[in-house]
């Protein structure tokens, strides 16, 4: 199963074989005061930054989110994905709760961007689904509904397969629906995790798409994260999820090293060259 | 050590088994229920809570705090109430919410924890609660103060609703609003006229009491 997503002249593939893809997740203010800041005062320079940071990196793809309590997001992030789009030729993930802020992005991105995301509420899918099909782009599907979080695998599967289901219905190919699976934080709940990895097995075994992950919240609340979202990440990518939204800065060589481990860089190049990068 | 002294100690140790022996304990040899629960189980609680805002203690073992807390208190319980010898919930009734169209409620479910181990009556009406609900039970109990969590950017303009509604209503004043999760900050909840805000669990119990007080 393949999602190819685009920029303006570059192309990235999350292939269900390939290794994993990686999505840049630094640009969304939430808890981020510098960055709440910056948008506020309208400064791309460190959006751009951030962008830049991120690429250098490791990022396959960038992840925009630019909502700030106060702020017009709907004019802010065509405007800031515009700028985005003239300055990095890469594929954007444009990330909002707000189905208008979402197509007035759309408008401005190049290639084939994914859309972050719908759930399993029945209007999220009615509003956001038909804006992906029009821009024929790639969506996240969170495997959340009315209800919440199930703490069931199978439940989640069941709303991974409804949205999945309605995607299809309104003419979205399947391979552009990425499941994304969820994790809570096990600092709250020790099961959590386990919960996430059943899931991901369950959701590649069934329905076959490519599943994506935020890696990030696991460790909440928690000493040393870092360790515990390496961890995490590890079993994820070995239970089949094969896109993460992370913090390359902090988690990209750990992702090179799960695809080595599993065979899927050739020569150890891709990790190799990594860790030239770096020493350099 | 005195049995005071152990029992907090078994709540920073988060050990239930010990807070309930203890608990037994205190009950045959006839201490007063609420000052054990007072002078023990919580001063053990207050230690967590410096110890996690310091960064000596994390999530995990504050919750198992207030767990161990609560299997003790749970022994005491019947006694304070058939004799009525003093109050549990000195601070008065907490009404908690997940804001309206958000799903995220581990962070309201922690403060629930921690407030109910802090002298508070708590009335829980659960995730994506619509803002006249919260109202309408606030009002109907009389609540000391309001508790609203929000971990999306699009959730978090039902807190403003929520106050200006209070403020339509004219009752304001007689229940005061909290409101946390990842996206608030302290700032934007002055902005909106809320009356506290935490950053985390232990700053909840802290706002919460002083807001319950006034």
């Amino acid at each position: 199963m393949e999602t190819v997503l685009r920029g303006r002249s570059s192309e990235v593939r999350i292939d269900s074989q390939g290794p994993v893809v990686m999505i840049g997740e630094k640009i969304n203010p939430t808890g981020q005061k510098k960055l709440t800041e910056a948008l506020k005062e309208d400064n791309y320079g460190y959006v751009k930054e951030l962008a830049e940071r991120q690429l250098e990196h490791g990022a396959h793809v960038l992840d925009i989110n630019v909502g700030v309590p106060g702020l017009d997001e709907v004019a802010l992030l065509p405007r800031i994905v515009k700028r985005i789009v003239s300055d990095f030729d890469v594929p954007l993930c444009l990330d909002s709760g707000n189905p208008e802020a979402l197509a007035a992005g759309l408008k401005e991105v190049s290639g084939k961007p994914l859309v972050n995301s719908v759930n399993g509420e029945h209007d999220r899918l009615e509003a956001v689904l038909p804006l992906v099909k029009d821009r024929q782009a790639a969506v996240i599907g969170l495997t959340m509904d009315e209800q919440g979080i199930p703490t069931d695998p199978e439940r989640r599967l069941a709303i991974a397969e409804k949205i999945l289901n309605r995607a299809v219905q309104l003419g979205i190919p399947k391979q552009d629906v990425v499941i994304d699976t969820l994790v809570l934080t096990v600092g709250a709940d020790q099961n959590a995790a386990k919960v996430t990895l059943r899931t991901i097995e369950l959701v590649r075994e069934r329905l076959g798409v490519n599943i994506n992950l935020g890696a990030s919240n696991v460790s909440f609340g928690l000493p040393d994260r870092q360790t515990i979202n390496q961890a995490f990440m590890a079993l994820a990518i070995g239970a089949g999820a094969n896109c993460m939204i992370t913090d390359p800065v902090k988690l990209a060589r750990s992702i090179l090293a799960c695809d080595l481990i599993l065979g899927r860089d050739p020569y150890g190049k891709r990790y190799i060259v990594s860790t030239r990068k770096r020493l350099a | 050590m005195d049995i005071l002294k152990q029992m907090a100690e078994a709540v920073i140790a988060g050990d239930a088994e010990h807070c309930v022996s203890l608990a037994k304990q205190a009950m045959e040899n006839n201490l007063d229920p609420v000052e054990v629960i007072q002078q023990g189980f919580s001063k053990g609680m207050d230690t967590v809570g410096g110890k996690f805002e310091s960064g000596e203690m994390f999530l995990p073992e504050m919750m198992q705090a207030a767990e161990a807390m609560k299997g003790g208190v749970a022994v005491l319980k019947p006694a304070i109430e058939s004799t009525g010898s003093g109050s549990l919930t000195e601070f008065g009734k907490a009404v908690l919410a997940t804001i309206q169209g958000d799903m995220h409620d581990i962070g309201k479910n922690i403060v629930k924890l921690l407030l109910s181990t802090s002298g508070f009556e708590i009335i829980d009406l659960g995730k994506d609660v619509k803002v006249a609900v919260i109202i309408d039970k606030a009002e109907e109990i009389h609540a000391d103060v309001i508790g609203v969590s929000a971990l999306m950017t699009t959730t978090m303009g039902y807190m403003p609703e929520l106050i200006q509604e209070l403020q339509e209503l004219g009752i304001k004043e007689e229940l005061p609003v909290m409101v946390g999760g990842a996206p608030v900050t302290e700032e934007w909840a002055k902005e909106i006229g809320a009356d506290g805000y935490a950053k985390d669990a232990v700053g909840a119990v802290r706002t919460a009491k002083g807001l319950a007080k006034k």
